[in-house]
């Protein structure tokens, strides 16, 4: 799945794109995976939509006492500055969950418009496109991200601009075989005969049937990206006047949080990124079962108290 | 009456889907007799492949034998621990599939294969295992030298024999094969089929082939089993089934295959489909399709009934005492209603339509 | 075999794509980065070191493009990258820091694939089981996490509360260093907290897709025909199973080493690691760009020549492969 796939060999193509709306509805209610997931990610959304209705505090006032413990009034203490961390934590979530949505559904459709466009072009535009990509996968994200990112002034826009620039390939394989396998189908023979224009048929008739495969690399990216955008704030190339969890962890680091005294001023927010991964992650792994009916949890029964001799 | 190498008795296999239990064969029972060679056709999907694999003991989850005995030389193979079972494998039944290029290991040479096979019994020799399989690839024809090829160095047909020799390597009892000739050519089938009887009648082996193709099954076997929505819709003597096939499924089998010797006839397929796996048909499971469906078959299931030396499940014959109706008779019938046929034509099986058929509400059928 | 071949040629496009990366990226970004940064190297750096960074970085040139293009590139081809801030030579500082990295990385990497790929074999044979249910969900997420924060929460509990191990360097301040037990013993303790963390992570990363190969293995026919055999479980997984799961996917294994690399890099920051990583950092802080790029090349590097000893033992020991 993930990174893995994304190397030598050809994964098969997603096989949900037969599945009807409401069996495929009723197949994510079943599984535990999914439930988890989307309550954390719809948690994650609300707090990013009304921040005002969970957190009282402002997040920026420094006015309350620095460096305290966690107290009623202050759940997870505060800053060396005094301010609110749980505020913070709070109110950082909107840009932080923006940041990654951002960058997974821009990443994602450049992923797809590069993988389709090979598969459909096929020939020469298909191994350059594919060397391209096979490039840019191998190139080590971090260290290009952190080289892209000294470049440009530091902040959320910048982010999202490094952020794609290192994550267009990642699926863009899986994306391509999934072309492939559509491209030879006869409403595309319809279509040409038609004479529609290659992008026509790209955008509106071989799109609409990777929706599944395009939500799956959707969730993937997120994962990676959260982690990716809170690792790069933390190292320092992010804007540390902008809220964002990335941020925190970086001005508490800073801080030395840990050491005096104050954790949850770094731990809390690393909590929320692994949080809010995992929440993705959730969804993805779920989502990599419903597709692939062969990693489907398996269930054993004893019959009769019978042992079963074979596996 | 001597008793048979192989007893299948009242066999049901189920798949345990998140989704449910889909009953994938349903009281299956027939027996097969030393050196027989018995051949067992079908739709796809009808349960063929599924009932070897669950007879040589080979099911991988969510596959599961829920009920029934597979009595081999006497002792019921269900149920056996995994040392005994471990015994008994390829010493006295051994399996042929269908793809020797999916069924070999593609990193290990024939020969290595081979070895690690005598090996696991306890042979320790290296010359005896070398000698030996020599001995069983020049049964079938391949020069020794193949030992030390890998799989997808040999050509389709010489993979398909190298993989049957490998199946005789101690000369077992009974030989399980699941269409081991649809990988290949005409040509390559003919001389692989030959090559099979031959073998069959020299070293004295039963043999059990499945396959959907019924002109194979016409030329080589003793007797046919005709399988139907995870039942067995007829079984007979070869000659007997084709001479005089009684279940309208058989008799649309054969015309479905043309002969070409035989007069010219008007083909004709069988139409509709396999049942859907949401929706089976309540009562007789063939009867949307059948050309001689009565007003009863709807309502009523068929149970094996006798005639002139076969067993046919069609009520077009219920006058006749019902065979082994015990042993034979569907499970209970709100059980009956609600059993659903996957689509196990291979061991890795699709769970998609799994899924698909038991989604649905169990359909309890009104009864009469 | 061509096999290899293509793969070499796939190394050596990327390699010469990094390079050009390096050169592209000044010229390309908005702003006068390079500019400013170089400028403050006036001081410091003698004459022909700085007109080599100059046509790398593309500032105050009178040549063409292209000529500084295959001027740079016969540059790095030579070993020249450039110097530092402090006027050493790239490759030096690189060549300094590198052992430390080394260690801890390659240590690690190694634990955390031998890990992965058991807890993914034993999970995926075991389906169903209680490993199954509990070992793979749970370092999955641990790798969806990222690297520092497991840095954190560990540097928390073990350094700070407990005050068990030493939160950062690599030895104690005022050791010297040498082959001492008492040193190595130093060595040691301060790896382990790092250590830990970047193993827990990649091998949750490895063990979700080796489970997942394994599960796809073991419904081939070829292992149900092993198991028809009578051949004992274990040989079965590991002989026909663990082998075809692991081979011919030994390339993509190979291909996460850039996404360990980058959590090495934030682990050696937050522990004060002096190794390549916490080169990088401080690089990034003093904006030393000759610097940046030659570990951005060197990370790259790292991760090509893993990728290119996968591919070698995938040829070696995959029997399809000597023909291709």
């Amino acid at each position: 799945m993930a990174v893995v796939d994304t190397a030598l060999t050809e994964t098969p193509a997603q096989g949900a794109t037969d599945v009807s709306q409401g069996r495929f509805l009723r197949a994510v209610l079943r599984n535990r995976k999914a439930v988890l997931g989307a309550l954390i990610l719809l948690l994650m959304a609300f707090v990013a939509a009304f921040p005002g209705v969970v957190a009282t505090r402002s997040p920026q006032a420094a006015i309350y006492g620095q460096n305290s413990l966690p107290s009623s009034a202050h759940p997870l203490g505060t800053t060396s500055l005094g301010q609110d961390v749980f505020s913070q934590l709070v109110w950082g979530t909107r840009l932080t969950l923006i940041v990654t949505l951002i960058v997974s559904a821009v990443a994602t459709a450049m992923s797809m418009i590069v993988g389709v466009t090979a598969a459909y072009l096929g020939g020469v535009t298909d191994r350059v496109l594919t060397v391209i990509t096979d490039v840019f996968l191998i190139l080590p994200v971090l260290p290009l991200l952190i080289l892209l990112a000294a470049y440009l002034p530091p902040g959320a826009t910048s982010l999202i601009i490094v952020l794609c620039i290192t994550s267009w390939a990642f699926q863009a394989r899986q994306l391509r075989s999934q072309g492939l396998t559509v491209r030879s189908r006869d409403f595309l023979l319809a279509a040409r005969a038609r004479g529609e224009r290659s992008l026509y048929i790209i955008l509106v008739e071989i799109v609409p049937t990777m929706t599944s495969l395009l939500v799956a690399s959707f969730l993937s990216l997120a994962v990676y990206v959260v982690g990716f955008a809170a690792t790069l704030q933390f190292l320092g190339l992010g804007n540390s006047s902008e809220l964002m969890w990335g941020t925190m962890l970086y001005n508490a680091q800073q801080a030395s949080a840990l050491e005096a005294g104050n954790p949850w001023w770094a731990l809390a927010p690393g909590a929320a990124v692994a949080l809010l991964g995992t929440g993705f992650a959730l969804l993805n792994y779920a989502f990599d079962e419903i597709g692939n009916p062969a990693l489907r949890p398996v269930r054993r029964r004893r019959r009769r108290g019978r042992d079963r001799a074979a596996a | 009456m001597t008793e048979p190498l192989l007893d299948v008795r009242d066999l049901s296999v189920d798949y345990l889907t998140e989704a449910g239990d889909v009953h994938v064969l349903s009281g299956v029972s027939f027996a097969v007799a030393e050196r027989e060679f018995v051949g067992i056709v079908g739709e796809s999907g009808c349960g063929k492949s599924t009932l070897l694999f669950a007879v040589a003991q080979l099911l991988s989850p969510p596959g599961e034998i829920v009920s029934g005995e597979v009595v081999f030389r006497g002792g019921d193979m269900v149920g056996l621990r995994g040392g005994e079972l471990r015994h008994m494998r390829w010493r006295d039944y051994s399996m042929v599939m269908q793809s020797a290029m999916n069924a070999l290991n593609p990193m290990n040479s024939i020969g290595a294969q081979f070895a690690d096979a005598m090996e696991a019994h306890g042979e320790r020799s290296r010359e005896r295992i070398r000698a030996r399989s020599r001995e069983v690839l020049e049964l079938v024809g391949i020069d020794a030298v193949h030992l030390g090829s890998y799989p997808h160095q040999l050509s389709g047909g010489m993979r398909q024999r190298a993989m049957i020799a490998m199946a005789l390597l101690f000369t077992p009892q009974l030989v399980i094969m699941d269409e081991p000739t649809s990988a290949l050519d005409v040509v390559a089938q003919q001389s692989l089929m030959t090559k099979i009887r031959e073998l069959q009648r020299r070293l004295g082996f039963a043999v059990l082939f499945v396959t959907h193709d019924m002109s194979v099954v016409s030329r080589y076997s003793d007797r046919v089993i005709v399988m139907y929505a995870g039942q067995i819709a007829e079984a007979a003597a070869t000659e007997t089934i084709f001479e005089r096939p009684l279940h309208p499924y058989t008799r649309g089998l054969m015309n479905a295959f043309p002969s070409v010797r035989g007069p010219r006839r008007e083909m004709a397929g069988i139409p509709g489909a396999p049942p859907d796996l949401a929706h089976p048909p309540g009562g007789c499971r063939f009867h949307p399709r059948c050309p001689e469906v009565m007003d009863i078959c709807p309502t009523r299931e068929p149970a094996l009934y006798e005639r002139d030396g076969a067993r046919v499940r069609c009520l077009l014959y219920e006058e006749r005492a019902a065979v082994g109706a015990r042993a034979e008779a569907p499970r209970s019938g709100a059980a009956q209603a609600d059993a659903a046929q996957a689509d196990a034509a291979q061991a890795d099986v699709t769970v998609d339509a799994a899924v698909d058929a038991a989604q649905a509400d169990a359909a309890q059928e009104a009864r009469p | 075999m061509r096999y290899l071949a293509r793969r070499l040629g796939l190394f050596l496009v990327t390699l010469w794509a990094a390079l050009t990366v390096n050169f592209i990226i000044p010229r390309v970004m908005p702003g006068n980065e390079a500019q400013a940064v170089l400028a403050t190297f006036r001081g410091t750096v003698n004459p022909a070191a700085l007109h080599a960074l100059e046509i790398q970085f593309g500032t105050n040139v009178h040549q063409g493009v292209i000529a500084s293009y295959f001027e740079y590139l016969g540059n790095c081809l030579t070993g020249h990258f450039g110097v530092t801030a402090q006027n050493v030579p790239v490759i030096n500082e690189i060549a300094s820091k590198l052992p430390w990295t080394l260690g801890l990385v390659g240590v690690t990497t190694v634990l955390a694939f031998v890990i992965g790929t058991l807890a993914g074999a034993v999970s995926a044979w075991r389906r169903g089981g209680r490993f199954d249910g509990l070992v793979p969900p749970s370092l999955f997420i641990l790798s969806t996490v990222p690297v520092f924060f497991v840095g954190l929460l560990l540097i928390y509990v073990f350094a700070v509360k407990l005050n068990w191990l030493p939160l950062q360097g690599n030895y104690d301040i005022g050791a010297t260093p040498s082959f001492s037990a008492s040193f190595i013993g130093d060595v040691l303790k301060h790896a382990i907290l790092p250590g830990v963390s970047l193993v827990v992570v990649t091998a949750g990363l490895w063990v979700y897709s080796m489970r997942n190969n394994m599960v796809t293995t073991i419904s081939e026919d070829y292992v149900k025909m092993a198991r028809a055999k009578g051949l004992p479980e274990r040989q079965v997984m590991s002989g026909y199973a663990g082998r075809n799961a692991v081979l011919p996917n030994l390339t993509g294994f190979a291909m996460q080493i850039g996404y360990v690399l980058g959590g090495s890099i934030a682990i050696e920051y937050l522990f004060s690691y002096p190794g390549l990583g916490y080169l990088f950092y401080t690089s990034t802080t003093d904006h030393d760009l000759p610097l940046m790029q030659g570990l951005f090349l060197f990370y790259t590097l790292a991760v090509l020549v893993c990728v290119l000893i996968a591919d070698l033992f995938t040829a070696v020991l995959d029997p399809r492969m000597r023909e291709a």
